[in-house]
């Protein structure tokens, strides 16, 4: 059984389709990347799992729940965390405060027992604090842990918002363009990075990306999206080689 | 340069992060404590004075610095915990539960008003707690045979277990129990801070967005924010009351309201030492202002609005020049003594302040 299956989802803002009849399933373990040109509807796709928007029509469902049951703070208790295209982080907290905020789906402890700081809650910060540093160890982030957002330079948030997802244990990961801004050795990171995601902690990856060369390097299976509807899907390699896909990127006449 | 060496992460979680700092706040505490014997009484009023406002100023930080949601209603909450604390102890309730439970009933007050209020951002929002203040005026003057109207209460004598309190003939005793509050609320905020709920305030006052993504339900945490705000609030209220030995229904005005927001930002948003740093300002500034009147123009001029002007202006120059407050001041010069001669210009980089949540849409 796939661990996310998108039926036939359709959204429309206002006159423009975003997303136009989709159908994709994403398979445990896998890694899937989406691409796509500028407007295609790829980072509607991840809103409408984040249940940020309500598809008009289609389906939804991860682990065999149906996601559209759920509404948006609910996403994050099944184990499915993301990242966003334009960095979304606590600009005015460490990055230790960050990544802790990623172990807020874990939270066991009351108002009250937090207002007293119950010994219960002083064990659960523990934990998360152990759980955190891990990452904090896996992502290199030991010279940042206590610096302010604020000041931090571009390719370490991108760093830092992975690391914020993956503190939050999910078992399906979506990355909206985890390399866009960054170095060519910060993409050759992000690279061994996502491959040691899916590898050794055995979690699902579904990202968009307009970088190829990282899309084919570690995906397993490519969907090419235009104007919200599915292209072409297939390996890397099958899905550059598609000439709808040709057309699309460079235009008529190019095939 | 102070450097620390930690062993467990536990040293992160501690109330006091070294030894340096316990040794601090330990000489702090013991201070405060010998103040009475160390000051006369007018200046021991006086620092009352400033403890209650740092209550106050506490409340409403952690409501605007921490969770991001801007107020300008607290006086109305000011006014209900002095209300409620009077009218209970009235009932024959003792301080002892009239107190706490003025503060809890204020906090339920204010997290069933959140509601309405949860979907208005920035500036809105604080367009629409405006409200609140001029309303609690017109509250107050129908709820005349409970709340005495507009010829207002008097609070009676404090009796906890047989011991006696009151702010004129006893400001030693008064003294004690509000730095007990004070402490008492500190203590809470700190909790916070270093728990799940209070990242979670952070979280909504800097990306709803993403707080979301990570499980953050915005409403019930915004509800949450506003509840112990008004909690808090609604302690400072109470002693504020007992401060002043008397009040009605144009005690909490509008200019309360103000008065606080304006305490916290040039205290420094976000910060516990913020709401203490603009208590002092807020506390004395009309002192230092009429000795500095005083010398200028000699005693019987009066100058109408010159107070509320010069706060003004002391806040302009703030959100100018200084936008993390006073404690941010505080906060680059004393790194600069401790990296001298090391310090950098461009160390402290501008940071925006917080007043601003408006990203989801
Ligand atoms: N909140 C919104 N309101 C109105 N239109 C929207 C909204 N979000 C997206 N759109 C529109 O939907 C279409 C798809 O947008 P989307 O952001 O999903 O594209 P994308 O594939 O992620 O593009 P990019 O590569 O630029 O990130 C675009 O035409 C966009 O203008
Ligand atoms: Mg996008």
């Amino acid at each position: 059984m796939s661990l996310l299956k998108i039926k036939d989802a359709t959204l429309k803002f206002g006159g423009v389709v975003a997303v136009d009849d989709l159908s994709l399933s994403v398979e445990e373990g896998e890694i899937y990347a989406i691409v796509g040109p500028n407007g295609a509807g790829k980072s509607t796709v991840f809103n409408l799992i984040s249940r940020f928007y309500q598809p008009f029509s289609g389906s939804i469902s991860f682990d065999g729940q149906n996601l559209l049951d759920r509404s948006a703070d609910q996403v994050a208790d099944l184990g499915i965390a993301r990242t966003f295209q334009n960095i979304e982080l606590f600009d005015h907290a460490t990055v230790l405060q960050n990544l802790l905020v990623g172990r807020h789906r874990h939270r066991k402890t009351s108002m009250v027992e937090e207002l007293f700081f119950a010994p219960r809650v002083r064990r659960e910060e523990l934990a998360h604090r152990e759980a955190v540093e891990e990452i904090i160890d896996f992502l290199d982030l030991q010279p940042y842990r206590d610096k302010m957002i604020a000041g931090l330079p571009y390719g370490v948030r991108k760093v830092v918002e992975l690391g914020r997802a993956l503190a939050s244990g999910p078992s399906l990961l979506l990355l909206d363009e985890p390399a866009s801004g960054l170095s060519v050795e910060e993409t050759q990171d992000m690279r061994w990075w996502i491959d040691d995601i899916r590898k050794q902690m055995g979690i699902t990856v579904l990202m968009v990306e307009h970088d190829m060369g990282l899309v084919s390097s570690v995906s397993d299976r490519v969907l090419a999206l235009a104007d919200g509807a599915k292209l072409a899907e297939g390996t890397p390699a099958q899905v550059q080689a598609d000439p709808a896909v040709i057309e699309a990127y460079l235009g008529a006449g190019a095939v | 340069m102070r450097i620390q060496f930690k062993t467990s992460y536990n040293d992160d979680i501690r109330l006091f992060p070294d030894r340096w700092t316990l040794g601090v706040y330990t000489t702090l505490l013991v201070m405060a404590f010998a103040l009475p014997l160390l000051i006369g009484e007018f200046y021991l009023g006086e620092v009352t004075n400033v403890l209650i406002w740092a209550i106050a100023g506490l409340g409403l930080m952690l409501l605007t610095g921490q969770a991001g949601q801007v107020s300008l209603g607290h006086a109305a909450f000011l006014a209900i915990g002095c209300y409620t604390n009077t009218i209970l102890i009235e009932a024959g309730l003792s301080f002892i539960l009239a107190f706490p439970l003025a503060g809890v009933i204020t906090g339920m007050v204010g997290a069933i008003i959140a509601i309405p209020a949860l979907r208005l951002h920035g500036i809105y929002l604080a367009i629409a707690t405006i409200a609140l203040s001029i309303l609690a005026d017109d509250i107050i003057v129908l709820l005349d045979p409970w709340t005495g109207g507009v010829s207002g209460k008097f609070p009676d004598m404090i009796t906890i277990f047989g011991l006696e309190i009151e702010r004129w003939s006893m400001p030693t005793r008064f003294y004690y129990l509000v730095l007990l509050v004070t402490i008492l609320c500190t203590l809470f905020y700190r909790n916070l801070l270093r728990s799940p709920l209070g990242r979670a305030f952070a979280a909504v006052r800097d990306s709803e967005v993403s707080a979301t993504a990570m499980g953050v339900h915005i409403a019930r945490t915004k509800t949450k924010a506003f509840g112990l705000s008004c909690m808090i609030t609604g302690w400072a209220g109470a002693l504020m009351g007992y401060y002043a030995g008397a009040f009605n229904n144009e005690t909490f005005s509008l200019v309360i309201s103000i008065t606080l927001l304006m305490m916290i930002v040039i205290g420094g948003l976000g910060s516990i030492h913020g709401a203490f740093f603009g208590a002092v300002v807020v506390a004395f500034l009309p002192q230092v202002l009429s000795i500095l009147k005083g010398a200028v123009l000699g005693g019987g001029v009066a100058i109408p609005g010159l107070e509320t002007g010069v706060f003004g202006m002391i806040l302009i120059l703030f959100i100018l020049f200084e936008p993390m407050g006073i404690y941010g001041r505080w906060l680059k010069i004393r790194t600069w003594f401790e990296l001298f001669p090391f310090a950098r210009k461009d160390m402290f980089r501008r940071q925006k302040s917080y007043l601003k949540t408006e990203r989801l849409r």
